[in-house]
């Protein structure tokens, strides 16, 4: 969900930008990274830990924790929290079933 | 291979602040920044910052980042900036490797200035790695930056300046704050945060920390546990709060991975955050012609990495034989500035950190 309204900053309505995320056709907007278009469409389930394979989302957002790596356009552990979102991306999470928000 | 007198990693408050002054002073300079944009952490800072007038007191975080890059417009000619570029090698040769889009580049430098930053440290309780448990700091890109949602009822963990300033930062977004939780008997940040925070009816709740997450697939509620004088959890005072995000906020440590990379002298000061460089008077590491300021050096604030960031880069214009022309004056102010700014009980810890690693003259 994006924020509509706020006390200091405007965020305009930019342009649409469209990817597929597991297969699944998915619209972010222009400046989004990778995770924060998912997380604006309820994905929070980033990746699995290695050993347990318990879900993870992202923790730092900035590049540190790696909780959020993915397979982009072929390339695996992207770091999707820095990564821009591009027109036509195909962003893959790296276990096998993801859940996604209601 | 590309040969330049100073790389600056990092292109936060500390990294750009270093570069004005190297670039005033004549030399030709190249920022590597991991994120696509510069600023570091301030791009998401929606506050106005409080210090004194020379680091953009009562600026907001977000304006003082486009006023240290507009600082930098006049040197175009000399200035490199990379950005979406992560360096992933510092070689005792002054060799620094760089991963940019999809792309291995080469660099060798005269001089180098870390400035990587922090990251956020993490909290041990169980089920602590459900999805919706976030570091404040991500919460806060995500809102302030994107423009995101993180979350409906979020909780707090800590009541430090972050986690006060996050906490009312997801209020104007529209998230609903359920409480901040602090594991000690006082609040950490400075009162006037607090205070904004309980006029809108936040508790934050002392002498409380979590004691698990629970949810399936994501956080679904909280419960909290009360402790004793000697922090020692008080069995039957569980509080289960229902949230959908849990945001830890209970400090950041040096990221410095690159400094030890290197072999460079590196000692745990807990009063710092963690890992930290030795570096002598003139700001050096124990490699020569390699300086490091800002967080990495011990968790501060953006304004004294701004100040850490200046004397950088007098240092290194020194060091490379073309000192700032105002090297001398400018020394002896920005000491004071930061000698000022770590002054008070806010500063304690900080002086008794720079203490330990060695810095007497704080």
């Amino acid at each position: 969900m994006r924020i509509k309204e706020h006390p200091i900053l405007s965020f305009e309505k930019k342009k649409e930008i469209h990817f597929t995320f597991n297969g699944k056709d998915l619209v972010g907007y222009e400046g989004d990274t990778i995770a924060a278009a998912l997380h604006d469409n309820g994905i929070m389930h980033f990746s699995n830990s290695i050993k347990l394979k318990r879900p993870r989302g992202f923790y730092c957002a900035i590049g540190n924790c790696g909780s959020c790596n993915m397979t982009v356009d072929g390339t695996p552990n992207v770091k999707t929290c820095l990564t821009r979102l591009v027109e036509g991306m195909i962003v893959e999470s790296e276990v096998d079933e993801v859940w996604i928000d209601d | 291979m590309i040969k330049r007198d100073l790389v600056i990693v990092g292109a936060g408050p500390a990294g750009l602040s270093a570069a004005k002054i190297v670039l005033e002073a004549g030399l030709n300079v190249t920022i590597i920044e991991r994120a696509h944009v510069l600023g570091g952490q301030l791009v998401k800072q929606t506050h106005k910052f409080f210090g004194s007038k020379s680091e953009y007191a009562k600026t907001r975080g977000i304006d003082i980042a486009k006023i240290l890059i507009e600082d930098l417009e006049e040197y175009k000619n000399r200035l490199e900036i990379l950005t979406d570029a992560t360096v992933v090698g510092m070689y005792p040769d002054y060799m620094i490797t760089v991963y940019k889009e999809n792309q291995y580049l080469k660099y060798k430098a005269n001089s180098i200035i870390i400035a990587t930053g922090a990251s956020e440290k993490f909290l041990a309780f169980e089920n602590n790695d459900l999805p919706g448990i976030y570091g404040a700091g991500a919460v806060q890109t995500l809102m302030n930056q994107y423009g995101i949602m993180p979350a409906k009822e979020v909780v707090m963990v800590g009541s430090g300046n972050i986690g006060l300033i996050v906490s009312y930062q997801l209020i104007q977004a529209g998230v609903k704050v359920k409480a901040v939780l602090e594991a000690s008997s006082h609040i950490g940040g400075y009162l006037v945060h607090a205070a904004k925070l309980v006029r809108l009816g936040v508790p934050i709740l002392t002498r409380t920390t979590v004691k698990r997450a629970n949810g399936k697939k994501r956080l679904e509620s909280i419960e909290t546990i009360k402790l004793d004088d000697s922090w020692k959890e008080i069995p039957g005072t569980e509080t289960k709060i229902n949230c959908d995000a849990l945001c830890i906020s209970v400090g950041l440590t040096p990221l410095h991975q690159l400094l030890s990379m290197a072999n460079i002298d590196m000692v745990y000061i807990s009063e710092l955050g963690g890992l930290v460089p030795k570096k002598n008077e003139d700001y050096e590491t124990s490699m020569s012609y390699v300086f490091a300021c800002g967080d990495v050096t011990g968790i501060e604030e953006a304004s004294s990495a701004m100040i850490e960031g200046k004397i950088a880069g007098l240092m290194a214009s020194k060091a490379l034989n073309k000192p700032h022309k105002d090297f001398e004056e400018l020394k002896e102010k920005y000491f004071e500035q930061l000698n000022n700014l770590r002054q008070g009980p806010f500063g304690k810890k900080i002086r008794l950190g720079l203490k330990k690693v060695g810095e007497g003259n704080c």
